[in-house]
């Protein structure tokens, strides 16, 4: 079994007004070193071991269907893990 | 949780354990004696949510009674999901209001989100398709930090559930004091349509018939929730956080879908929503209704999470689930029904002819208790009432009215509280209009939904000053009935019936039942005048921060009918030189209004007095003019006056008008006089319509001009101002103290 | 001249979207469902507005998956009209078949209101019956309508005149050069935020809406005149 956790992000020329939000909110809080806020999402995805290589798994399931690639940058990490 | 970790039936009893889940010591007796033994851990857990006031309605069932309940055309009064009244033609409409107040204090988003799914599943369970919610939402003064959070997220929660579930929201109203600083109230109401033929009933009749768990699985959340509701909000509470649950509008999409499918389905015997104590409520009410019993088998409900306990599954609030009834046999059917909208439909247990709801697990009886106990037994309280010694002082205060030196600034500051400030902030979140029925859209005194393929339409409302209900909760409660039909005839309706949330503070203490009695009595009073019963509601008690009481806030939810498409009138004044009316005459009543609030800083003294049979006299007339066609708007005049009330009538139009009064000026311009409205009328129908409404006074003209000119024919001039400022200052003001 | 409108599990403008077309302009219509593999026969395909799979990950993301997808991008290829509005529009984006992203709207919350819309571009088979450059008000409802391509994709859709519509005025959720609708490069699939099906009626406040419908009627008749 794989744990993989996939971080997506919006890529860094797009406006990301939720993170703007966040930095002002901060900011008002006097957390006035935040420099910038990006948000975006973290999934974690149990994947079970098959002959095709887990590496392009999730790279294909990622630029399919997890991110946008239009919009959104993608980075993931693969643990394996034994099954329970 | 493991099993193991429950205490027996020996430690519940010894340690008190049934006091955490809600129990008294006399409820606990009374359980012991009508099952001959002590209850273990799980029937101690199903009785102390059933027998909570969330469900059993044990302190307000006397004041329930009070209610007119029936009517000719009331098809289902209270103790259904919904209620229901006959619209003709073989139709009829169903609401209800229902309340999320606890969970919207601890978890606004959420708590407002399964609020609106739980009330949209009340109607669908009916078999009626939703076509309409509403919502009354109290709130402190936006002021701090934490209103302004709950303000922001219980408007995103209802948003985030009616948009994606694709009904919308068309109206309800929003208000905001103090005495909801720490409990904001959240109430929803649903409204759909449904032919006579299909309306369902949440009974399970026939032994051996198949009891169904459908839609989303049972989860460990809002374990007790109906208990939680039940009890008093403090600092603590925000640490209860289990009991909130989070809402899957997608999910119910789909359940509403399938169960609208099942109802046309010959195998339906009953349906429930599985709301307040889940599976608990669901399966001991359809048995006790259809003076039958259900057996279950707890393996087979679909489970979330693993190694849920009986206690759990019994208890849990997830949403988006439904039980069912189906004839022996069909199971299969049923569940292929669900499966083709990807929900799971799991045959869980049977009806039968004892009267026993009985529970197994993992091959063990986890519980074995006589329905009619958990249902009809449970306790009834009647609490002890005492008048308070405020309302004394309140009523022994003489009418005043406060000073006004500038008129124009004072209206200005009026438009401005938030309580009559423009809603536009939050209902633009709201999709008012998926479904493409909505004629009149929120920001009007009631919401308009046309029928499709008749030539009828809806009118809908919520309302309930409270502040008058604070001074004098009888009063209080009439006004609160009457405005809402004030409302429904404004718009061109004929009010059909009423749907009540009942939100009070702790009933255990003897002023505060005062309230709910008299508040009762007056709303009573009112729905037997104006002839609109009581179909069904919710009460919601224990609403107290820290001790101090929320004002009695009995939120009326009315619908009316349209007979025509025609008939639908809207407040705003529609072409220069309509003559504009006014029906009824101020008098000197500031207690509790906005001006007495704005200059005093509070309220104090009497609410205006009303007049039941003037009042539905005034309605009858008004009616009957718009539906003869002679009246181009009507507005009822309400929180601010007639200054207000001819401001809101110019509001999204280019007009103006010019109006000449000759009483007292603060008196006419600023007094909250109940049975009053605005009225405009086109010149040729002025005869008709003086004809008709008989305490019509025509005070001036609509102009083309834009500007507001109110002058006394003693005083001169006291206001002359632009539309477009006084516009700006009231839509202006929410998002301003917002930011 | 026969519309489809798709139905995913989470559509809630269909039946607006379908009464539109039966209702106000009396030509066919057929809901068809996401499990659909066939869109033999329809000569207009509608993907109407709501919540797709509850928009969870992305909106449109998943229902862009759904079995009746590849019969959408093959009519679509074959020149059949297809209309995607607000969800509809998401998943066309999702699916490739018009270019950009859509990003949560610049004020982060859902907005429902009516809005005033120019017509950028009349010659389309879905805006022929506007006049070029004339104001019409539609409603929009959404959270995540504010549109996004990168600049080369910009002045390609500006090259080509592929913006159908844009917000006059006040641009409701911050999108791109105040796009509010656009087509592909072959004209035959338009996606848009506002609701023109809910501008079908004046008793609900506007009948703009209309001519779009119309538009894809007339332009659809004189070309079944042309090549029959």
């Amino acid at each position: 079994m794989y744990k993989v956790k996939v971080f997506i992000t919006l890529r860094e020329n797009v406006l990301d007004p939720q993170g703007t939000a966040v930095e002002s909110a901060l900011h008002s809080m006097s957390f006035e070193a935040v420099r910038d806020v990006r948000i975006g999402k973290y999934m974690e995805l149990t994947i079970e071991k098959t002959d095709q290589d887990i590496d392009d798994a999730v790279k294909e399931m990622c630029e399919r269907l997890l991110a946008n690639t239009v919009i959104e940058d993608y980075r993931y990490e693969i643990e394996e893990v034994v099954a329970l | 949780m493991s099993l193991l970790l429950e205490p027996s039936p020996e430690i519940i009893k010894s340690q008190r354990e049934y006091a955490a889940m809600g129990l008294t010591d006399e409820e606990f007796t009374m359980v012991e004696n009508m099952l001959g033994r002590t209850p273990n851990y799980t029937e101690t857990g199903l009785f102390s949510v059933m027998w909570s006031e969330h469900c059993s309605y044990k302190n307000s069932k006397p004041i329930l009674k009070k209610f007119p309940t029936s009517g000719e055309n009331v098809l289902q009064g209270p103790g259904e999901g919904a209620g229901i009244v006959d619209i003709g033609d073989g139709q009829a409409v169903v609401f209800k209001i229902e309340s999320h107040n606890h969970p919207s204090a601890i978890e606004p988003y959420q708590g407002a989100a399964t609020g609106v799914g739980g009330i949209i599943r009340d109607v669908f369970s009916m078999g009626a398709r939703p076509i309409a919610v509403l919502n009354s939402l109290r709130f402190g003064e936006l002021e701090t930090a934490r209103v302004k959070y709950l303000f922001k997220e219980v408007v995103a929660g209802i948003a985030g559930y009616g948009n994606c579930i694709g009904i919308p929201t068309v109206g309800g109203e929003i208000q905001f004091d103090p005495s909801y600083e720490g409990n904001p109230l959240v109430n929803a109401m649903c409204v759909g349509l449904i032919n006579h033929e299909d309306i369902q009933k949440g009974q399970a009749h026939g032994a051996g018939n198949v009891v169904m768990h459908v839609g989303a699985k049972t989860g460990r959340d809002g374990i007790h929730g109906a208990t939680f509701a039940s009890e008093e909000l403090t600092d603590s509470s925000e640490g209860n956080r289990p009991a909130v649950q989070v809402g899957d509008p997608f999910m119910e999409k789909l359940l509403m879908e399938a169960c609208l499918e099942l109802i046309q389905h010959d195998a339906l015997v009953g349906i429930q929503d599985m709301g307040a104590a889940g599976l608990a409520s669901s399966s001991a009410e359809m048995a006790c209704k259809a003076g039958m019993g259900i057996t279950m088998n707890l393996d087979l409900v679909p489970q979330r999470e693993p190694g849920m306990t009986a206690y759990e599954m019994m208890l849990s609030e997830s949403q988006e689930r439904m039980l069912i009834v189906v004839k022996k046999g069909s199971e299969d059917e049923i569940a292929a029904l669900f499966a083709k909208y990807g929900l799971e439909a799991a045959a869980v247990g049977m009806v039968t002819e004892e009267k026993l709801l009985t529970l197994t697990h993992k091959g063990e009886v986890v519980a074995n208790v006589p329905v009619d106990a958990l249902v009809e037994e449970a306790p009834v309280y009647y609490k002890p009432s005492s008048e308070p010694k405020y309302f004394r002082d309140f009523q022994a205060m003489s009418n005043v009215a406060p000073v006004v030196d500038d008129f124009k600034e004072t209206l200005v500051g009026l438009l401005s509280q938030p309580t009559i400030a423009s809603k536009e902030w939050a209902y633009n979140q709201f999709d008012t209009m998926v479904r493409t029925n909505t004629v009149v859209p929120p920001g009007s005194d009631a919401a308009v939904v046309r029928i499709r393929e008749t030539n009828k339409a809806l009118a809908m409302t919520t309302d309930c000053n409270a502040r008058y209900l604070h001074l004098d909760p009888e009063v209080g409660g009439k006004i609160a009935v009457a405005e809402a039909a004030r409302n429904i005839i404004c718009s061109g309706a004929e009010p059909l019936a009423v749907t009540d949330n009942l939100n009070f503070g702790n009933p255990e203490k003897p002023e505060i039942f005062w309230q709910i009695e008299k508040a009762a009595d007056g709303i009573s009073e009112a729905c037997k005048t104006l002839g609109t019963p009581v179909i069904g509601g919710n009460v919601s008690l224990y609403n107290e921060t820290n001790g101090e009481a929320i004002y009695p806030t009995p939120v009326i939810g009315m619908v009316g009918l349209i007979k025509n498409l025609s008939h639908i009138t809207t407040q705003q004044f529609k072409k220069p030189g309509d003559l504009i009316f006014v029906i009824g005459n101020a008098k000197t009543e500031f207690g509790g209004s906005e001006l007495q609030k704005m200059i005093e800083g509070k309220i104090f003294g009497k609410s205006p007095s009303i007049n039941l049979e003037l009042e539905k006299q005034r309605q009858q007339q008004l009616l009957k003019a718009i539906q003869n066609g002679c009246v181009a708007s009507a507005h009822d005049l309400s929180e601010g006056g007639l200054a207000v009330a001819l401001s809101e009538s110019l509001f999204g139009t280019e007009l103006g008008a010019r109006i000449i009064v000759d009483m007292e000026a603060v008196t006419e311009l600023f007094s909250e006089t109940q049975s009053r409205f605005v009225v405009s009328v086109s010149p040729e129908h002025r005869e008709t319509f003086e004809k008709v409404v008989r305490d019509a006074s025509c005070i001036g003209a609509v102009t083309n001009n834009g500007v507001l000119t109110i002058s006394h024919e003693q005083d001169g001039l006291l206001i002359d101002t632009t539309v477009q400022s006084l516009e700006q200052a009231w839509k202006g003001a929410i998002p301003c103290l917002l930011n | 001249m026969k519309f489809a409108v798709i139905v995913f599990p989470g559509s809630n403008c269909d039946i607006d979207m379908f009464h539109a077309i039966q209702d106000e302009l009396g030509e066919e219509v057929e809901y068809v469902p996401h499990t659909a593999d066939s869109l033999e026969g329809f000569d207009g395909i509608l993907l109407p507005g709501g919540f797709s799979y509850g928009d969870y990950l992305r909106t449109g993301a998943i229902a862009r998956f759904s079995a009746i997808m590849p019969e959408v991008v093959k009519a679509a290829d074959a020149g059949v009209p297809v209309l995607g509005v607000c969800n509809g529009f998401q998943v066309l984006l999702e699916a490739g078949l018009l270019p950009g992203a859509m990003r949560k709207n610049r004020d982060l919350a859902f907005i429902c209101k009516q809005t005033q819309l120019k017509v950028e571009n009349n010659t389309t088979m879905f805006t022929s019956c506007y006049e070029k450059g004339e104001l019409i008000t539609l409603p929009i409802a959404h959270g995540e309508g504010n549109y996004y391509c990168d600049e080369e994709t910009l002045a390609q859709l500006q090259a080509n005149h592929q913006i159908a519509f844009s917000y006059h005025a006040d641009n409701p959720n911050g999108s791109l050069e105040n796009i509010a609708g656009i087509v592909n490069e072959n004209g035959n699939v338009l996606g848009m935020m506002p609701h023109p099906e809910r501008a079908v009626d004046r008793l609900l406040g506007s009948e703009d809406g209309l001519k779009l419908f119309q538009s894809i009627v007339r332009n659809w008749r004189e070309s079944y005149v042309v090549t029959t």
